[in-house]
């Protein structure tokens, strides 16, 4: 063996963190696609969005979380409108058509951040800025802060969907679009609602980002596809196997890069994609359907 | 109603453009000459996704998969055999296509509608980063430049290609496509296909092997995508790892919905109006994808038959 256990267990750490911040993009994917059969390949330039508020909003105020909560409302309600002018008048439609609307959103939204913020990467400073010793390396108490921070959000988001009076609408509306209508539910107002709240906690996972890997204009691309896997393996809709599935995915990717190049440690989360997809094409951690 | 004048307006209405293809390199300056010879080679590409989106009712996002995989497969056989020989690179880009597409073909199509979407796209990632990463052969990102091969007649000799004599064989190449992928979908596998799109269970209830149809579906479209790669690494003289890259697969399914699927000389049409905005916007405005993209948004939610299928919905009433 020719990879030292300290190492393996650095990238269990580094797969952890980065599977908290993919778990909080999917779990906004994985919310959407559950409520209104929105498959949104926009999701991670969402993230990228995020990034960029955040970017701008630190170079005004210098404060990370005020940048983390501005960057998470200001997508929000961008999220907000983009479902209202171009995601309601689907509703109904085969799913494959939202698909080819937010493919669209997706490269307005690149081009405009290339245009607007340029083609270098943004590095957000780390807001803590403290290490602690891992082994042979200082690892940064802010990844660890991130972990806890995107796991708490997550938290939160089910929490409000347990508990909350709204949580049970967006939970209703999951269940039975027709019904909740029946019941009183503003059901198109709730599926805007539900991709704000999604909008927002890809921004929130984008700042959250930046000082790990930077903020790109072509970040979008990696983060959707990876938050598709993501959501695709845990099983579409289901919160829980997201998040399961985003830990399980980096780790796998993490271990992976021991033996090859990060590049191509990304061939492993496909294989295990395609992998999932023929023996267990409802999710890797949901219950075998009856 | 009778069918023959319907027929004689079909095939009039044929001649009439590949006779105007035919003339457009005497008469268009040098620019627009190479314009139109790459509407044509995206416009196949366009068209051999739309058997599987339009006639099969998959939408693939792998495209760019088969299209590299022809450029590469060219490129192998332009770099390794001397001297280069067209008819050689055009075997090679086919069998890398098909060899890709088999692969593809096999797994994807046991699942349906998104889930099929994706592993395509999955695929063509897979393939893009393996040739992004494996510089030694591939070239990794600055990919491989090679020259272009003579255009060899069996028993005619060699002449070198111009870029009208390119712009004939491209047409050459694209017409007996369209017209067999024209045969091809109205033969009675044709037929399957599009029972599988309006019915699947239903096909499967009279008794059709969906998935070997669905099999045979992809693996035709991957060595059509395939063909278009081969005759833009000819026209390029360059196979590079963008065009493998998801983005290109994502361009050809906006070539089908603008011009309309199910028609094949829609997504041609497509790819012809996209490339026409592209280069009209890109001198004015650097990112013109913003527009284009802003446009296929208005189109997917008003006009999701694309333009032919508007037009056709116009004329009929």
């Amino acid at each position: 063996m020719g990879i030292p256990v300290e190492q393996i267990l650095v990238q269990t750490v580094n797969g952890l963190v980065n599977g908290m911040i993919l778990a909080l993009v999917a779990s906004g994917l994985t919310l959407i696609f559950g409520i209104m059969d929105v498959v949104n390949f926009a999701h991670g330039d969402l993230v990228m969005l995020g990034g960029f508020v955040g970017a701008a909003t630190i170079a005004a105020t210098g404060n990370f979380w005020v940048a983390l909560i501005v960057a998470a409302l200001v997508v929000a309600v961008f999220g907000a409108a983009l479902q209202m002018s171009t995601l309601r008048p689907l509703l109904g439609r085969d799913p494959l058509t939202t698909i080819l609307a937010t493919f669209g959103v997706s490269l307005v939204l690149q081009k405009y951040a290339l245009w607007q913020w340029g083609p270098s990467a943004r590095n957000l400073p780390e807001p803590i800025t403290g290490r602690f010793d891992l082994f042979y390396l200082q690892y940064p108490w802010y990844r660890v802060a991130t972990a806890i921070l995107a796991g708490a959000m997550i938290g939160a988001l089910w929490l409000f969907l347990k508990r909350g009076t709204y949580g049970i609408w967006i939970r209703a509306t999951t269940q039975d679009r027709v019904m909740a209508s029946a019941m009183g539910i503003p059901v198109p107002w709730v599926h805007t609602a539900v991709f704000a709240i999604g909008a927002a906690m890809a921004a929130a996972s984008g700042v959250l980002f930046g000082p790990l890997g930077g903020v790109t204009q072509t970040m979008g691309a990696d983060f959707t596809l990876r938050a598709f896997i993501v959501v695709v393996v845990g099983g579409m809709g289901n919160l829980g196997g997201s998040i399961l599935a985003a830990i399980f995915i980096s780790l796998l990717e993490a271990y992976a890069a021991l033996v090859v190049s990060p590049a191509q440690a990304v061939i492993v989360s496909f294989v295990a994609l395609i992998l999932t997809l023929l023996f267990r094409p409802t999710g890797l951690f949901v219950p075998t359907p009856k | 109603m009778t069918r023959a004048p319907s027929h004689r307006g079909y095939w009039i209405g044929f001649g009439i453009v590949v006779g105007l293809l035919t003339i457009a390199p005497l008469v268009l300056p040098p620019f627009w000459r190479r314009f139109v010879t790459e509407i044509l080679i995206w416009g196949l590409l366009a068209m051999s996704s739309d058997i599987l989106i339009g006639y099969t009712g998959m939408v693939s996002f792998g495209h760019s998969a088969f299209f590299g995989l022809g450029m590469y497969g060219a490129a192998a056989a332009l770099l390794t055999v001397k001297p280069p020989n067209l008819w050689l690179a055009i075997v090679y880009g086919l069998v890398g296509a098909g060899a890709v597409a088999v692969f593809v073909a096999y797994f994807s199509t046991r699942l349906r509608e998104i889930y099929f979407g994706i592993t395509t796209l999955v695929f063509s990632q897979i393939f893009y980063v393996i040739i992004f990463t494996w510089t030694d052969v591939t070239g990794g990102e600055n990919g491989l430049t090679f020259s272009q091969p003579g255009l060899g007649l069996p028993g005619l000799g060699s002449v070198p290609f111009t870029p009208d004599r390119l712009h004939w064989f491209v047409l050459a190449v694209v017409t007996l496509s369209y017209l067999l992928l024209r045969r091809i979908t109205q033969s009675p596998f044709g037929m399957v296909l599009q029972s599988i799109r309006e019915n699947e269970p239903r096909t499967r209830a009279i008794g059709y092997a969906v998935e070997r149809y669905k099999i045979v579906a992809v693996m035709l479209s991957g060595l059509f995508a395939g063909l278009a790669g081969v005759l833009y690494a000819i026209q390029n003289k360059f196979a590079a790892p963008d065009f493998v890259f998801f983005l290109v697969s994502g361009e050809v399914v906006i070539f089908n919905v603008m011009g309309g699927i199910g028609t094949l000389v829609g997504p041609i049409a497509g790819a012809a109006f996209f490339l026409l905005v592209r280069e009209g916007l890109s001198r004015y405005f650097e990112y013109y994808l913003i527009p284009v993209g802003i446009i296929f948004v208005l189109m997917v939610i008003f006009l999701p038959q694309g333009f032919l299928g508007f037009l056709r919905r116009r004329l009929n009433q």
